[in-house]
């Protein structure tokens, strides 16, 4: 079954990129279509009969072998695949249902040319390779489906090849992602180097050695364990717009909507949260990585909000919340709560996908205007849009019940609600308080900038061209059941899932495909059976310190069967680590006991963000205005992005465009060029006439060459022989 | 003993009586020259036959002073279908020059005598014996167009030349005697390898080294090859191409391995000056000529080169790379000349490049066929003349001789150039008056079979290298 969702994706875009032309556009796009519905189907069900504890792999064939390196090509199906599986396939197929009617008039190509069959098999191949990527058992097979999805996110957003905009966002987005797959490459070779194998298995049972281990690395010596989990993130950060490699994803835009919201939204980017959960048996043993990850990921969910708030691009406005998403999920990760991290890219694939979707859906029907300062009361030109729209922010803002949890046991809210106030939660339990800060920030900032989208664009007077408002109209039914769809899932997941992602059976539900600590609270449960309940963190810390003599053994028991003996006597440095991994262990359960406050505090900030997103564009529009002329320098320093593509482009792109061009006319013009040529057309020529010369037709001349050949070699011969 | 000798001989003692025979017949006038020249082609291509189809082993004639070995039997089945296949072609040619007399096959005949003798020679008096009937037979071909200045001019040349190169392996030859104290190559050989090698034997060795440079025509003793395949009748350029250059290299290596394996040292710089001369001397030199036969002068001078490197290797392997490169050099040389045979206009032939301007347009097999030969030339991969090269680099490298193995590449490099400026011409040239003329069939084969054989060979080089292998083994062991 694995093998067909796998493989139903690359069917289609095989037979709908290379077969459209016998078998006519329609089919081909609806074979594509159909098999990612099938794919989609088979996915669920899956993920739906997924026990936690079962790990499978389905080997298909071998790849690669060479020396002790072999690779196959395999299906690993854990929770963390199944729940990546749903994600991919289900927004895929709506994407596909949905482009259908997008891309069905698109003013962007000539009359009678051809675009349609190419934009799915891009979609299709995407699909396939990130389901390549998230199915891999090894690394070498996840990299191949990390470039994959790059290769496609370069043709998707570069698929309106004739504009010079789409070209440069392409190719920045294959560039900047390079730096990060750089990283990414260097800490495979580094985990190949140190324990000769790319299968994760492996590489996990010897992730207690790599902590233990220390590696030279440029100029310094580092732990092996956190240098791997540092090169691997910097590949993460990449394909996630991470803070400083962030500038890609809004220039991303350019490609057609559909693709920004299946894979710059939903899929694609997190690919990074993917990698780090994935490898967080590695993780753990990087507690300087791990506050690394956290770090960064706050400072981008923060950072990329205070972009957002001032955008007026929409696409650009929802491309900033879903870095600073990313963010939180990052940060989520970092403290050890990769569930959350995982549970908010499940509800984010829902709500983000419906965003952007709805934003497109809002672009078609204002002829690809996508300024909402030429937007404003378009909620009864397009009611469903508007209506799954609001459903969409709802979700992102979080709306829901507070302290619902602690009333019924069960949240009760919008998928945003849902996710985002545990991993707020989470942090704190996490003891990252800048992170907390940073994350409350920021959630207050994407109240009002998605209110303040939702309000500019269906609120108010229509502003801009008045032709394309008369003429605005709902989008066709494929467009909408897509984001019916999404809205139902927007709504639902939050509160449906709460329980096997983040509630009371997550380590079930998650099994052995994430990083936990079910051996360190096994001795805890024996120890303190309270901390079970994770009502009182005090009574947490005290069961911690109770089990601390014990529970290092046992917890690398758990993480690592096969190694553990060895190192059952256990050393400095991974003890040391070790203690670390108890004071964090409970992340999962502690984030319930967090004072009540910072339970309301995220609800707090996103009423606040409502408040004052309502207050600036419905209550007094002409606020933003003045308050922008009162901060002029903030103002600026918010829409230009801090300045990072400025700043890039005079510490890199400049540099690299001097350095390419004195390669060039230097080096390649010059010198290799010149000096061939030179070659070619000076010496070889000069020789030629020298030997026409020398070849005069005398008879004694030719002797004479023969007698100097013969007493050169009388010299030599003599001169070797004597010396 | 003695009937023992003569078996040992026999192909050479019956080529000689043929050649005799049918000398005799032609002066009787019993036959028409074209008859003699048929008749002779046959009796190279049976005997190299014979030759190749008689049993292995080693025997040795006369005391130990000629010994026909796998070596010298490779070598001869090469030069013997290689002169066959020239003298096949070159009917029309002399026809059409009013030279279709009986004395050119004989003499031909003679001179592959001299060539069988060569690569057998186990004595250096018997190593001149050959190398003069050889070497006269030629002189006289190479002037054999007597009413054609150029063609005197050239055989003037060559023989006062080769007469000088003659004193020069003589010399050598007395000073080796002198020294050594022995003519014979075995004989040599345990003193070279017995120890010490005397400065006596030294200049000796220089000197051989600088005669039998002389016959494969390589750098700096080239001089007379542009002038006399210029200046020769086609069909002799053509023969110089192919079945002398095996004779001379064959020779040569038989006098390295056999007399002087103990000093592999010592002559391993003198032939990797030789090779590194000749590859850059014929690259360079090729690309200002217009002469196709000029440029096939140059080329074989090239080829040579990279011949000499399999010898300058020093071993086993780079004799068996250079018995290979030869066999698959003699079998373009044959493509290439059967063309340049056929290069015509009302009735004349035309030597100037400038000709094949377009020439695919007037006739596009022939055409291919050369292009497929100059690619080959050129050592293009995958064609079989990039193995021939690909072996003898091998060799080189394996051998030590890095440097010399990256400036042949250089020097392939650089040849490419003019070989493929005959193919640039004959497809994207200036239209010039069309070269006319049909090809007679048998020339068409051998045009055809010898670029088929480039493009079919690279499957498994059908099996010569493995051949070659076999022979080297005989000689280097």
């Amino acid at each position: 079954m694995a093998t067909i969702i796998l493989f139903a994706p690359l069917v289609g875009a095989l037979i709908c990129g290379f077969g459209h032309r016998f078998i006519g556009e329609k089919a081909a796009t609806m074979t594509a279509t159909a098999l990612l519905f099938l794919s989609a189907l088979l996915s669920w069900v899956v993920f739906l009969g997924h026990d936690g504890d079962q790990v499978a792999t389905v080997e298909l064939f071998r790849w690669i072998e060479s020396g002790s390196m072999s690779a196959y090509w395999a299906v690993r199906l854990d929770t963390l695949t199944a729940v990546m599986l749903v994600v991919i396939t289900t927004v895929s197929a709506l994407v596909h249902l949905y482009s259908v009617g997008y891309m069905a008039h698109d003013e962007n190509w000539k009359k009678g040319e051809s675009y349609c069959p190419r934009f799915f098999a891009y979609l299709s191949f995407f699909t396939f390779a990130m389901l390549m990527l998230v199915t891999a058992d090894n690394l070498v097979q996840m990299f191949f489906g990390w470039e994959g999805v790059g290769v496609a996110s370069y043709l998707l957003i570069g698929f309106y090849y004739r504009k010079p905009s789409a070209n440069n966002a392409a190719m920045k987005a294959f560039i900047v992602n390079r730096v990060g797959d750089f990283g990414f490459a260097l800490g495979i070779f580094a985990l190949f180097y140190l324990t000769d194998s790319i299968q994760f298995d492996v590489i996990f049972g010897a992730a207690p050695d790599l902590a233990a281990t220390s590696l030279s690395f440029l100029w310094m010596q580092v732990n092996a364990a956190e240098l791997i989990a540092v090169l691997l993130f910097i590949g993460a950060m990449g394909k996630s717009a991470q803070l400083f490699l962030h500038t890609w994803l809004p220039d991303a835009m350019e490609g057609p909507t559909p693709v920004s919201a299946l894979i710059h939204a939903a899929t694609m980017v997190t690919a990074g949260v993917f990698l780090v959960v994935r490898m967080s048996p590695l993780f753990e043993y990087a507690p300087g990585a791990l506050t690394m990850v956290t770090v960064i990921g706050a400072s981008t969910a923060f950072f990329a909000a205070t972009v957002g708030l001032v955008q007026n691009d929409i696409k650009r406005v929802i491309a900033y919340s879903t870095c600073s998403q990313l963010g939180y999920m990052f940060a989520a990760a970092g403290v050890g709560f990769y569930q959350a991290a995982m549970f908010h890219l499940f509800t984010h694939a829902a709500f983000k996908a419906l965003l952007f979707l709805g934003a497109g859906s809002v672009i078609t029907a204002m002829h690809h205007e996508q300024d909402m300062r030429n937007y404003g009361g378009l909620k009864d030109k397009v009611p469903l849009t508007f209506w799954t729209m609001i459903i969409g922010t709802l979700a992102i803002t979080g709306v829901g019940i507070p302290f619902s949890y602690d009333l019924v046991g069960v949240p009760i809210g919008l998928a945003g609600f849902v996710s985002k106030d545990a991993i707020i939660e989470g942090v704190y339990a996490g003891n990252s308080v800048y992170a907390f800060g940073l994350l409350l920030i920021a959630a207050l900032f994407t109240s009002f900038y998605s209110w303040r989208l939702i309000f500019m664009t269906f609120y108010g007077e229509p502003r801009g061209d008045m032709h394309a408002h008369e003429h605005a109209h709902e989008s066709p039914r494929v467009m909408t059941v897509p984001l019916v769809v999404l809205a139902v899932g927007a709504v639902l997941l939050g509160t449906v899932y709460y329980k096997p992602f983040v509630g009371s059976s997550a380590e079930k539900f998650f099994g052995p495909s994430v990083y936990n600590y079910t051996g360190a609270e096994a001795s805890d449960h024996a120890a303190a059976p309270a901390a079970d309940t994770g009502a009182d963190p005090a009574a947490d810390s005290a069961a911690d310190s109770a089990a601390e003599p014990e529970a290092p053994a046992v917890a690398r028991d758990q993480a690592d069967a096969p190694a553990a003996d060895a190192h059952a006597a256990g050393d400095g440095a991974a003890a040391a680590d070790l203690s670390r991994l108890d004071e964090r262990e409970f992340v999962l359960h502690a984030y319930h006991g967090v004072p009540e406050w910072v339970k309301l505090a995220p609800f707090v900030a996103m009423l606040l963000g409502l408040g004052t997103a309502y207050l600036f564009y419905i209550a007094r529009p002409e606020l933003p205005g003045r308050l922008a002329a009162a901060n002029p320098g903030l103002y600026r320093f918010l829409l230009n992005k801090w300045y990072f593509d400025e700043l890039y482009d005079v510490l890199f792109v400049r540099p690299a465009r001097a350095i390419g061009r004195f390669l060039w006319k230097q080096g390649d013009g010059a010198t290799i060029d010149g000096g061939i040529n030179g070659l070619a057309m000076g010496v070889v020529p000069f020789f030629t006439r020298v030997a026409a010369r020398v070849q005069s037709g005398y008879v004694f001349h030719y002797a004479f060459a023969m007698f100097i050949g013969l007493a050169a070699l009388l010299t030599w011969i003599l001169l070797r022989a004597f010396s | 003993m003695f009937a023992q000798d003569l078996n040992t001989v026999l192909p050479e003692v019956a080529l000689a009586v043929y050649a005799m025979a049918a000398l005799m017949a032609g002066v009787f006038g019993l036959v028409n020259s074209r008859v003699v020249l048929w008749t002779t082609a046959a009796v190279l291509a049976t005997f190299g036959a014979w030759i190749g189809v008689s049993p292995g082993g080693e025997t040795t004639a006369f005391a130990d002073s000629f010994v026909n070995d796998g070596f010298a039997r490779f070598a001869k089945v090469v030069l013997l279908w290689g002169a066959a296949a020239m003298l096949l072609i070159s009917d029309e040619y002399l026809e059409r020059n009013s030279l279709l007399n009986y004395e050119y096959p004989v003499l031909v005949a003679l001179s592959v005598v001299g060539m069988m003798v060569m690569v057998s020679a186990h004595d250096l008096m018997v190593l001149y014996l050959g190398l003069e009937l050889q070497s006269l037979a030629l002189y006289v071909i190479a002037a054999y167009r007597r009413d054609s200045v150029r063609s005197t001019e050239a055989g003037l040349k060559y023989f006062v030349l080769g007469a000088l190169s003659s004193g020069m392996l003589l010399y050598g030859a007395s000073l080796t005697y002198g020294t050594a104290g022995t003519t014979n190559l075995a004989g040599i050989g345990a003193i070279v390898s017995a120890g010490d090698i005397s400065v006596g034997l030294l200049f000796g060795l220089v000197f051989l080294c600088a005669g039998l440079a002389f016959k494969v025509s390589a750098a700096p003793f080239h001089m007379w090859t542009p002038d006399v395949y210029e200046g020769a009748p086609t069909p002799v350029t053509g023969f110089f191409a192919t079945a002398p250059k095996m004779a001379a290299a064959g020779l040569f290596a038989r006098v390295l391995f056999d007399g002087f394996a103990g000093a592999v040292a010592d002559w391993q710089q003198i032939l990797a000056f030789l090779s590194l001369a000749s590859m850059l001397l014929g690259s360079v030199a090729a690309i200002g000529q217009s002469n196709i036969k000029r440029l096939m002068a140059y080329s074989s001078i090239g080829h040579m080169g990279y011949a000499l490197m399999g010898l300058a290797a020093g071993t086993e392997a780079g004799v068996g790379a250079m018995l290979l490169y030869m066999a698959i050099y003699v079998t373009m040389n044959v493509g290439v000349f059967a063309f340049i045979l056929n290069m015509t206009r009302d009735g004349t032939g035309v030597t100037d490049i400038a000709a094949l301007g377009l020439y695919s347009r007037v006739d596009p097999a022939r055409a291919l066929c050369l292009a497929v030969l100059m690619f080959s030339l050129a050592g293009l991969p995958p064609l079989v003349g990039f193995w021939a090269k690909f072996v003898v680099f091998q060799a080189a490298v394996d051998a030590g001789l890095v440097w010399l193995a990256v400036i042949g590449v250089v020097a392939s490099v650089i040849g490419a150039f003019y070989y493929l400026r005959i193919v640039y011409l004959m497809y994207f040239g200036e239209p010039v008056d069309a070269l006319d003329g049909t090809m007679p069939p048998l020339h068409w084969a051998a045009l055809g079979v010898s670029a088929a054989a480039m493009v079919l060979g690279v499957v498994n080089l059908f099996g010569v290298d493995a051949m070659a292998a076999a022979a080297a083994a005989t000689l280097v062991n």
